[in-house]
């Protein structure tokens, strides 16, 4: 069965190309426009991996990743954060509150593909 | 015992000496003798008794003359000598006379002499005192000129806080509001009125403890401007620098950093945006790209949508990277410094630059050599040689020329050539384009410079002479503004009323008020207008005026000056006195508003007013209402001036001002009034030492005694 990946960022233009590359490896996606969305479809959809944007309306990257970790049924998701901050403090941040990867905008999308199939494999 | 008496009881002894020694004589020879030859001898004696007798007293008076004849010759003169030996000791132009004795003379001589050798040393010793004097005083108006010349602020504390010395900056930094800045920083006022206490005993310490030379702090001022403040201590006279030991004062040098804070946090805001907003748009398109390029065998649909992608948010980037270069371009025209400059210079700089940068003939045209611009020079030179660039590049002109000249307030400054005419149009691009041509690459444009230096520049054809130029119109500055220093130091007067190093001596401050020396307190002498004379009858003040006495100078720098709307009308026949109008108190502040500002400003230092009774009347009146107390003590020159002239009859301030030499000007303005007071006072100050009149409490109690004391309003 084919593993199921949550993407919540509030930018169509990132989720056009994160969508299309993940089909394209062949995992089944899921959309979300911003965090309490995102929370939503994490409990309706249970994906295998959330990739989650720092800047979102309603909650934010960091919350939803706060949220997601107190709860131990997710304790097998893997948590991807993107952002479009680039700072060291915000990395560290992330990493505490359980995300499992951190990446950089812009990133490049072979790197990100290879991120996402060690994360999902490592499952 | 007197020379007379000296002489008398000489002779009295000599006599009596000579009276016993006959008396001896007698009995020797009487005894031995026979009663016949006794008898012998009386009846011979008694025969010679009145040549006897007249022996004994030729000798007698022959004594008595040479004891005189010693006594004038000898102990007469040494008295004298002794005395006016005495008198050299109090006046030292005095001398001996000679007298008495050779050896007498001999000693008045070499005394004489002493004394001389003693009046040349101390005369040396004077004139070395004076010049060292002049030298020092010499030294502290040169330090003071320099310190009030400074960019930074400049305040020197004694150990208390007091303030010893601050330049034009401080001031400028802190008089921001009129009232409460000048009642913030004055000379003998606590520093600790404008920073916290804390922050400076925290920059000592950490001065202290970490054997360093000086440290910082950041404050805020009450009118919000931002101020760093380097704080270093002051060691006593004598002591090593760097011995930890031994501080008699520090010094706070203040820079505003608002703008520069303002300027740089804008800068710093900008690349931060730029960076952070970019990271999303620019990861958008690089996906975007990146998918693209990597799953070329797309179908048409999704393709077209990537390719959208791409071009919408590299549009985006486009305006942001645009928006941020504006606002660059903004955050350096504010860090422009404009000084002030010889026309002259720039030109010849401009000549330098454009034949530099450019294959292009420079020379100079006319040129007024004494022409001064207030201008950011490399901003200018920047602009002159952008415009000579694109003369060059575009229009092929080889030959150009520089012309200055002066019109009124402002300076032309021309770019001139001969031949070809551009378009206004075309004009208008090269004033709006960023300068990058000649080797220069910067967002600015012409007209951002000019408008920086508060100039204009056009373009400008003369046809008779086929000669077109580009005209800058910049501000010139006077000859004297700009000249010498010494236009600006011929306002600082003789001694600046900036500093009094003398504060720096420990005060007896731990006496009570009363007890202090009159020439050591710090005074406010103030003066009021008022509505009318019955402040019981609803008459109000006006008008508050005072300057400061501290350490026996009038501190004119330190003027309270302030209109109050008396929230009443104005009766005509006050006007006439005080010539103060009700469109003048129109929008003034409420004596509720000022009385705090007041009290901030005479804090600490003893009243002074004349006839003082009237105007603290009116203070106390207002007591109640505005619950600010006026209850440091006051002195009254009106009073005073019945203490030193009991016999006059008038005590008016002219009268008495005429009486001490106190020239009057500017009277019935509250300052002008008060400043006179203060003048008077100043001269009472001694008049009052030579009656005794010493302590704040002597005069007061001396005031209290004249008979004008009863007088009650």
């Amino acid at each position: 069965m084919a593993k199921k990946i949550l993407i919540a960022d509030d930018e169509p233009n990132i989720v056009i190309s994160l969508e299309f590359l993940l089909k394209r490896e062949g995992y089944e996606v899921v959309v979300a426009h911003n965090g309490a969305e995102a929370l939503v479809r994490v409990r309706a959809e249970r994906p295998d991996l959330a990739i989650l944007d720092v800047m979102m309306p309603q909650r934010n990257g960091f919350e939803v990743c706060q949220d997601l970790r107190l709860d131990p049924e997710f304790k097998d998701l893997r948590i991807m954060m993107l952002t479009a901050k680039g700072r060291d403090t915000e990395v560290s941040k992330g990493l505490a509150l359980g995300a499992d990867v951190y990446m950089t905008k812009p990133f490049s999308t072979r790197e990100l593909v290879a991120k996402v199939k060690a994360l999902i494999d490592r499952a | 015992m007197s020379s007379p008496a000296k002489l008398i009881v000489a002779v009295a002894v000599a006599s009596s000496f000579l009276l016993a020694v006959l008396a001896a004589l007698w009995l020797v020879i009487g005894a031995g003798l026979e009663a016949p030859e006794q008898a012998l001898l009386a009846s011979l004696l008694e025969r010679r008794l009145g040549a006897l007798l007249m022996i004994v007293f030729a000798a007698c008076v022959f004594l008595f003359l040479i004891l005189r004849a010693a006594h004038e010759f000898l102990l007469l003169p040494l008295a004298r000598a002794a005395e006016e030996a005495a008198a050299l000791l109090e006046r030292p132009t005095v001398r001996l006379s000679p007298q008495g004795s050779s050896e007498l003379q001999e000693l008045i001589g070499a005394v004489n002499r002493v004394a001389v050798q003693r009046e040349a040393r101390e005369a040396a010793i004077e004139a070395q005192i004076r010049a060292a004097n002049a030298a020092a005083e010499a030294d502290r108006n040169r330090f003071a000129v320099l310190m009030s010349e400074l960019a930074q602020g400049v305040i020197v504390c004694n150990l208390d806080g007091r303030v010893l010395l601050y330049n034009r900056r401080a001031r400028a930094l802190f008089a921001a509001s009129p009232g409460h800045g000048m009642a913030a920083l004055g000379l003998g006022r606590s520093i600790y009125g404008i920073f916290d206490r804390h922050l400076i005993a925290y920059a000592l310490e950490h001065i202290a403890s970490r054997r360093r030379s000086h440290s910082h702090f950041v404050t805020a001022t009450e009118s919000g401007r931002l101020l760093r403040v380097l704080v270093a201590p002051i060691p006593e006279a004598g002591a090593a620098a760097d011995g930890g030991a031994g501080l008699s004062g520090y010094m706070t040098m203040i820079e505003d950093m608002t703008e520069t804070f303002d300027s740089e946090s804008t800068r710093d805001r900008l690349l931060q945006d730029l960076t952070e907003s970019s990271r999303g748009p620019v990861a958008n398109l690089r996906a975007a790209a990146e998918t693209l390029y990597d799953y070329a065998d797309m179908d048409a649909g999704d393709r077209r949508r990537f390719l959208a992608v791409v071009r919408d948010e590299a549009e985006g980037l486009a305006g942001r990277v645009e928006a941020a270069a504006r606002t660059y371009a903004a955050v350096l025209k504010a860090r422009w410094p404009l000084e002030d400059m010889l026309g002259a210079d720039l030109l010849t700089a401009a000549c330098r630059r454009i034949a530099d940068r450019c294959a292009l003939q420079v020379s100079l045209d006319e040129v007024d050599a004494g022409v001064w611009i207030k201008v950011d020079g490399f901003s200018m030179l920047q602009a002159m040689s952008y415009l000579a660039a694109r003369l060059h590049d575009e229009y092929r002109i080889r030959d150009l020329k520089l012309r200055l000249s002066r019109d009124g307030a402002m300076a032309h400054i021309d770019l001139i050539w001969s031949g070809v005419f551009m378009s206004t149009e075309t004009v208008m691009h090269w004033e709006l384009d960023p300068m990058n041509a000649a080797g220069e690459a910067t967002p600015l444009t012409v007209r951002d410079v000019v408008e920086r230096n508060a100039g204009e520049v056009w373009f400008q054809r003369d046809h008779a002479s086929y000669r077109a130029f580009f005209r800058f119109l910049l501000p010139a500055v006077s000859a004297q503004e700009a000249g010498l220093p010494g236009a600006a130091g011929a306002t600082v007067d003789s001694r600046p009323e900036f500093y009094d190093f003398d504060l720096f001596r420990d005060e007896e401050t731990d006496l009570a008020l009363d007890d202090r020396l009159l020439a050591q307190l710090a005074y406010t002498v103030f003066d009021t207008e008022t509505t009318g004379l019955e402040p019981s009858a609803g008459d109000e003040i006006i008008q508050i005026g005072a300057v400061r006495i501290v350490n026996r100078r009038l501190l004119r720098h330190e003027a309270f000056d302030q209109l109050i709307d008396p929230q009443r009308s104005l009766p005509p026949q006050s006007v006439k006195i005080h010539g103060i109008t009700a469109e003048m108190l129109a929008g003034q502040p409420p004596i509720a508003r000022v009385l705090p500002i007041f009290r901030a400003f005479v804090a600490d230092t003893v009243l002074v007013a004349h006839n003082a009774a009237f105007d603290m009347r009116f203070l106390e009146l207002k007591e109640a209402a505005t619950g600010i107390r006026f209850d440091r003590p006051v002195l009254d020159t009106f009073l005073l001036s019945a203490v030193l002239f009991p016999n006059q009859e008038t005590h008016r301030l002219e009268a008495i001002a005429e009486r001490l030499g106190v020239s009057v000007m500017g009277r019935h303005t509250a300052v002008g009034d008060a400043i006179v007071t203060a003048e008077v006072f100043l001269k009472m100050l001694p008049l009052l030492v030579e009656r005794g009149i010493r302590t704040l409490g002597a005069a007061r109690a001396a005031s209290e005694k004249t008979y004008h004391a009863r007088i009650r309003y």
